[in-house]
């Protein structure tokens, strides 16, 4: 005989899982009580968040199923921001949840919420697992949703009862049957042939690196095919890495907070290819506009996506990386230089300024400088705010790797997703970013990274305001600060001294460069907070 | 424009508000939402009646796809299907208004279900538009109550097969 909890456990080694993050409660200790016998790394997060975030980041940096486990009621809730992060960066992830007694459901028990009602609109899946005997269906199923077609987070909730209860014996599916879930992945053939016709009386071509490119692993394919047609090309905050920051063909980040020079591109350019990008209103603010002049090939593995924000010409439905082989294998076509002649001189022309305040890092200026003492393959993971867009637009890299929460914007994601990363790739670099206001919503995190000796690096963009709604109030508001200053600060320093975490605080940028390399140098967390001016722009 | 569009899910708990609540979520407008099992009692089929254009239309069926337990979504063309709404109609009868409501029931094939001292009620199976039509005919005996189902639609193998 087998019990539920232990299914759950087998179900877990079956998919290969390694590592879950976490945080206890009544109602998920047989769960938890089983992981203990095994190798599976269980990480006690220090809030249910943020478990979702580690969950996320180590599914980014390995490309591979993140898992995070809560208990019912407020473990659950706490959980839906990051699961809610998760689902709109299509990040793979199984969320499990514990729940009570299957029957005391609906009775409004202690710890008691509906966790699936509430997360309907942030899963790819949901279960309410009513049977033992279903635990292993469920499981592989979960797994399949969650890493196949457009990935995202699927939960599983699973009552206290449900993990008690024993069956005969744990047999996994090898197959999963799902009638209603079959993407499409290859990309019809006529509609390449069509892009690639149309794409051959282009004269002003322009091709958008969106995060399906990277979620694809596609990214050499693309970079193969920017090469071949000498296409400029501009990314979306989730495709940033998918291009070398310094590839002369390489424009930027596009959008409201992106580079002048990239939307210039966009609406100049008379054919646009995007790959993987939901041409969200943060990366194009008037898409009808610029779809009214030009003709838009939308290639996503999923369909809701094409036609959804952008006006679309040739829809393609596919894996990135099949069609982007397939449309390889018969481009014949060479951007005009005309038009590459035009791309350059707006990349000169509009180069992002540098604001200087004396006595204070001048943030953009820093993060250029920071990329070039990281090792190869580093992941920085931005936070959200002014400290996002700084690095989204700043920071270099050539095949190293940029995270950070792009639709939800969520604050207080660096950190975690930090954790999560660092784990799933201990050998490489890892460093977050964030401001004072997010630094403030997480950095009880900081007690993760001590307790399990984890080098991740964090670098606080100290400037005692919310940056980016400060911003705003100047700019809209009249510069009515209304509730964004960061009044009664704290000793950011003196924090991680509690933590027994080194740091440093420095205000001008030589000060700033010195403290990083010995920050990158030192095989321990290090927390290094930068003096920023609140009144430097985030753009 | 008024689109009908039939939704074969799998037939479990949890299927109808994962359904439904795509709709609110992704303010889409619905006129009617009937559902029942099919003949297969693994699949149900929910019929919706919605208003919009064909981007509406197109994200819905795009965003109903999406839904795990939705297996096909089909919009019907327009005469290309038949559709039926059941509805029960109480209608003030006194005795000496029996003769004319039993009339009027006849002409447009509605049955008398229950009758009472003050009251007649009928069941009526038909389309959107003779409904609209027999309760223009039973105004003025005054109504007092109308329970009416979602649409129900099926395809039109007549019209199809010719195409």
């Amino acid at each position: 005989m087998i019990n539920g909890a232990e299914i759950m456990v087998k179900c877990l080694q079956a998919e290969g899982v390694e590592i879950v993050f976490g945080y206890p409660g009544a109602v998920i200790c047989p769960f938890f009580d089983k992981l203990y016998d095994t190798d599976i790394k269980a990480v006690l997060v220090r809030q249910e968040q943020n478990a979702a975030h580690a969950a996320s980041g180590y599914a980014r940096a390995l490309s591979k199923v993140g898992v995070c486990v809560a208990t019912s009621g407020p473990g659950a809730l706490n959980m839906i921001t990051g699961i809610a992060t998760a689902y709109m960066d299509s990040i793979p992830m199984v969320a499990i949840t514990g729940q009570v007694k299957s029957d005391q459901l609906g009775r409004d028990v202690f710890q008691e919420a509906d966790i699936t009602g509430a997360c309907e609109s942030f899963v790819k899946h949901s279960y309410l697992v009513k049977d033992a005997a279903d635990l292993p269906r469920v499981f592989k199923e979960a797994f399949h949703i969650a890493s196949t077609g457009r990935p995202g987070p699927v939960l599983i909730d699973v009552p206290v009862d449900v993990q008690q209860d024993e069956i005969e014996e744990f047999v996994y599916p090898e197959k999963v049957n799902i009638i209603g879930y079959k993407p499409s992945v290859s990309g019809h053939p006529m509609q390449i042939k069509r892009a690639l016709d149309i794409l051959s009386t282009a004269k002003r071509p322009v091709i958008v690196a969106g995060g399906g490119v990277l979620t694809s692993g596609a990214k050499l394919k693309f970079r193969e095919f920017v090469k071949k047609t000498n296409m400029p090309v501009i990314s979306t905050m989730m495709g940033i890495g998918t291009m070398p920051s310094d590839d002369p063909l390489y424009v930027g980040m596009i959008g409201s907070h992106g580079r002048k020079a990239a939307n210039k591109v966009i609406h100049d350019s008379d054919l646009i290819i995007v790959c993987g990008a939901r041409v969200g209103d943060r990366a194009v603010s008037s898409p009808d506009q610029v779809a009214e002049h030009t003709t838009v090939i939308h290639i996503d593995i999923d369909p809701a996506e094409i036609g959804k924000n952008m006006k679309t010409n040739i829809p393609i439905v596919g894996d990135i990386k099949n069609v982007m082989s397939a449309m390889l294998r018969d481009v014949e076509y060479t951007t005009p230089q005309e038009w590459l002649d035009s791309v350059e001189k707006w990349k000169k022309d509009f180069a992002l300024p540098y604001k200087r305040f004396d006595g204070y890092v001048e943030p953009k200026s820093f993060l250029e400088k920071l990329s070039g003492m990281m090792r190869s393959k580093a992941i920085l993971i931005a936070d959200v705010g002014q400290n996002q867009i700084w690095c989204a637009n700043s920071y270099k890299m050539s095949d190293g790797r940029f995270f950070t929460s792009g639709g939800m914007g969520t604050m207080g994601y660096s950190v975690p997703a930090a954790i999560g990363a660092k784990f799933a790739r201990p050998t490489r670099d890892v460093v977050a970013v964030c401001g004072d206001g997010s630094f403030q919503m997480m950095f009880n995190e900081l007690a993760t990274i001590v307790q399990n000796g984890l080098n991740v690096k964090i670098i606080v963009m100290r400037n005692t305001v919310l940056g980016m709604v400060h911003e705003l109030q100047d700019v809209h508001y009249n510069s009515r600060y209304a509730v964004t200053e960061l009044d009664a600060f704290p000793d950011f320093r003196r924090i991680a001294e509690a933590y027994g975490i080194e740091s440093a605080f420095v205000s001008d940028n030589d000060e700033a460069e010195a403290a990083a390399q010995k920050m990158l140098k030192s095989d321990k967390p290090f927390l290094l907070v930068c003096n920023v001016h609140p009144g430097t722009p985030s753009r | 424009m008024k689109y009908t569009l039939s939704v074969l899910v799998e037939n479990h708990a949890g299927v109808l508000s994962k359904v439904s609540g795509l709709f609110s979520r992704r303010g889409f407008n619905i006129d009617s939402l009937a559902v029942g099992i099919t003949e297969d009692p693994r699949f149900s089929r929910i019929t919706i009646v919605a208003d919009g254009d064909e981007y509406v239309i197109e994200q819905l069926e795009k965003q109903l796809n999406k839904v795990i337990p939705v297996i096909k979504v089909r919009t019907f063309a327009k005469d290309e299907f038949i559709s039926r709404e059941l509805s029960l109609i109480k209608v003030n009868c006194p005795a000496k208004q029996r003769l004319d409501i039993m009339k009027i029931s006849e002409l447009m094939g509605a049955r008398i279900v229950d009758v009472s001292v003050n009251t007649m009620t009928l069941q009526f199976a038909d389309t959107q538009e003779r409904f609209e039509t027999l309760i223009d005919l039973l105004k003025p005996y005054g109504i007092r109550e109308i329970v009416r189902t979602g649409t129900v639609a099926i395809e039109k193998d007549s019209v199809v097969s010719r195409k």
